[in-house]
């Protein structure tokens, strides 16, 4: 029964994710010069543009110092000497490793709070209906118009209020005040897709609302709590106002906050051992978005469309 | 017959009176309210009261170490004043202005390329998304030393070329470097606005432009009349939360300028930051952060009207 009921859900996402191609009943009708002018051409451009800054990180983040900084000698667009001093140096001569492990512990311990508050949020809002439940939801997509750049001036004396100050609860405790609204409103759409016969089947058989979301509707929503996870997760590693304002001793620091604090100093080789600082940030999360590129797709249309 | 069935309904035992208990474990609006206990506390305790508290601070002196007594409108006339305010509220207003419509533009473009039928459909698409995925802060960073005043490569670029011949100051000059802060912003915020309109798009049946092919309709013909109306909704709101993060950004501007060259890049977030933190007038930093909000509340109405506009549309509402 779940089963059916599961493969039913994903079918119909996948359904609409796949729907795509609907202008190749069309194509006949535009020539292939046409098509490489009008299409071929922008799309490269833009593509380009787009991924060129990585391709220059990754390339200066290998590159030995005399060829960053002597651009006639060698096409600055490639190296003839790869080398992988300034990611060992990174790895081994800097606090590199305990900040990842900084920002890695603050973001899974904040996005599992926030998918706990949220699937229980989203949960009641959509099938409890309680009294006032369709304000309360109102009311929690205007939290997500809340950014934390009006926020972080009053948060940095409640947290210094509540002793958080300088300590990763100060993150964990205020970033799922970014994540919650984002993720129940996800959720909220995943729930209503969830036929409401399953629920009523259970409800007859005798199961409370726990045993409900636990075994009923959580199972099938699976693909919308993985798009929650991963979208919260990328949230809390991107996040730096709260990071910056929050945290003041070394050691405590997230990626972010320490990399644009602790390596931009005057020195002039320091391009190397900075980009490849900004390298390995990004690489955690590119590699978990190569994996679930779907879920970040849905995870980022369905705020919009819901 | 009577004693029969007044004998059934005694050998069955009473029913339990609910208690107190119960009512509070299986009532719907009781139960509905543990459900949201946990988010309610996460978002009153860190969002709601703190956006209280920061309008609060506006009007008092608080700086930090130092509970700040009441001075009324004191910090808005200060404000009202101060040029670098102006210039930061100047240079948000230009930064949002711009950006929003050059991403909407790119964005819309790109999207309709991508509808496209094409090769390698998935991973073009999955490509385009990552500036949206790698942390702002790093990007800006990788940015930064793309528009380095000594070894730009763009720079390099243009004099190989024999365009220029010495070095364009990207981050060092005014305008420069508030060109170089929107251009930044635009590359991370495309994809956004590209894959979110990309996934409107894709709701739109075939079936229309097959129809508008038949009447002869040409292809600008066919955006104007068929892809723009139904997409409006959507981009409504796509716009209104692109413009919502634009005008509210910071972390761009303290990677890549600090809100320098004097003052040029200076954001109202970044001004705030730097008043309220770094130089310790929370009260003041809390006031630019509240003149923030009659901004934000616009963009709001214009994501609401947005939204009604969609319900209208579907029919749900006499129009």
């Amino acid at each position: 029964m779940t089963d059916i009921a599961s493969n039913g859900v994903k079918s119909t996402m996948q359904g609409s994710s796949q729907a795509s191609d609907h202008s190749e009943g069309m194509n006949y009708l535009q020539s292939i010069p046409k098509r490489v002018v009008s299409l071929y051409i922008p799309l490269g451009i833009i593509v380009t543009v787009l991924l060129f800054p990585f391709y220059w990180m990754a390339l200066t983040a290998i590159k030995p110092d005399d060829q960053l900084l002597d651009m006639d000698k060698v096409s600055p667009f490639w190296t003839t000497a790869p080398t992988l001093k300034h990611i060992s140096k990174l790895l081994f001569e800097s606090n590199y490793p305990l900040w990842l492990w900084n920002t890695m512990f603050v973001a899974v311990v904040a996005t599992v709070l926030s998918i706990i508050a949220s699937v229980l949020a989203a949960y009641a809002i959509v099938r409890l209906r309680y009294k006032g439940a369709q304000w309360v939801g109102g009311a929690i997509f205007l939290a997500y118009l809340v950014p934390p750049s009006i926020l972080f001036i009053p948060l940095a004396t409640v947290v210094f209020q509540y002793g958080l100050f300088n300590t990763p609860y100060a993150l964990i405790l205020t970033y799922p005040t970014i994540l919650i609204p984002f993720s129940t409103w996800l959720l909220m759409g995943y729930f209503k897709t969830i036929p409401y016969e399953l629920e009523e089947c259970a409800l007859i058989d005798g199961a409370s609302r726990w045993q409900i979301l636990i075994q009923i509707v959580l199972p099938l929503a699976v693909p919308g709590l993985i798009s929650a996870f991963i979208f919260c997760f990328t949230l809390c590693w991107n996040e730096f106002i709260y990071a910056l304002t929050f945290l003041q001793s070394v050691d405590k620091k997230t990626v972010p906050v320490a990399i644009v604090n602790e390596f931009v100093d005057g020195d002039i080789y320091r391009w190397g051992s900075l980009m490849a600082g900004a390298l390995l940030g990004s690489l955690p999360l590119v590699i978990l978005y190569a994996f679930f590129v779907e879920h970040y797709v849905s995870a980022m249309t369905g705020a919009v469309k819901e | 017959m009577t004693d029969f069935a007044l004998g059934r309904t005694s050998a069955k035992a009473p029913p339990r009176e609910s208690t107190a208990w119960d009512r509070l474990m299986v009532n719907r609006n009781w139960l509905g309210f543990w459900f949201m206990v946990p988010a309610a506390g996460f978002l009153i305790f860190f969002l709601a009261y703190p956006l209280g508290l920061g309008v609060w601070m506006s009007f008092t002196d608080t700086r930090i170490g130092r509970a700040g007594v009441f001075i009324g409108l004191e910090n808005y006339q200060w404000l009202a004043d101060d040029s670098i305010f102006w210039l930061s509220v100047f240079n948000t207003i230009l930064y949002t202005t711009v950006a929003s419509i050059i991403k909407f533009a790119v964005g819309l473009y790109l999207a309709i390329l991508l509808n496209e039928h094409l090769p390698f459909k998935a991973i073009i698409r999955a490509a385009v998304l990552i500036p949206f995925i790698v942390p702002t802060v790093l990007s800006a960073l990788a940015f930064w030393w793309i528009f380095d005043s000594q070894f730009s490569i763009i720079s390099w670029s243009l004099k190989q070329m024999g365009l220029i011949d010495h070095n364009i100051d990207f981050l060092g000059n005014a305008n420069n470097a508030r060109a170089t802060v929107i251009f930044a912003n635009i590359w991370r915020g495309i994809p956004f606005v590209a894959i979110t309109l990309l996934a409107g798009l894709q709701t739109v049946s075939p079936s229309l432009y097959e129809a508008a092919t038949i009447d002869g309709a040409n292809r600008w013909q066919m955006f104007r009349s068929i892809t723009l109306p139904l997409l409006t909704p959507i981009i409504a709101v796509v716009m209104t939360f692109s413009v919502l993060f634009t005008f509210t950004d910071f972390q761009l501007i303290w990677a890549m300028t600090r809100g320098g060259p004097v003052n040029a890049t200076h954001l109202m977030a970044t001004l705030s930051y730097q008043r309220a933190i770094i130089s310790g007038f929370l009260g003041e930093g809390a006031a630019i952060s509240t003149a923030m909000i009659p901004f934000l509340l616009a963009a709001i109405m214009v994501s609401w009207f947005g939204l009604q506009r969609r319900k209208w549309q579907q029919g749900e509402a006499n129009d």
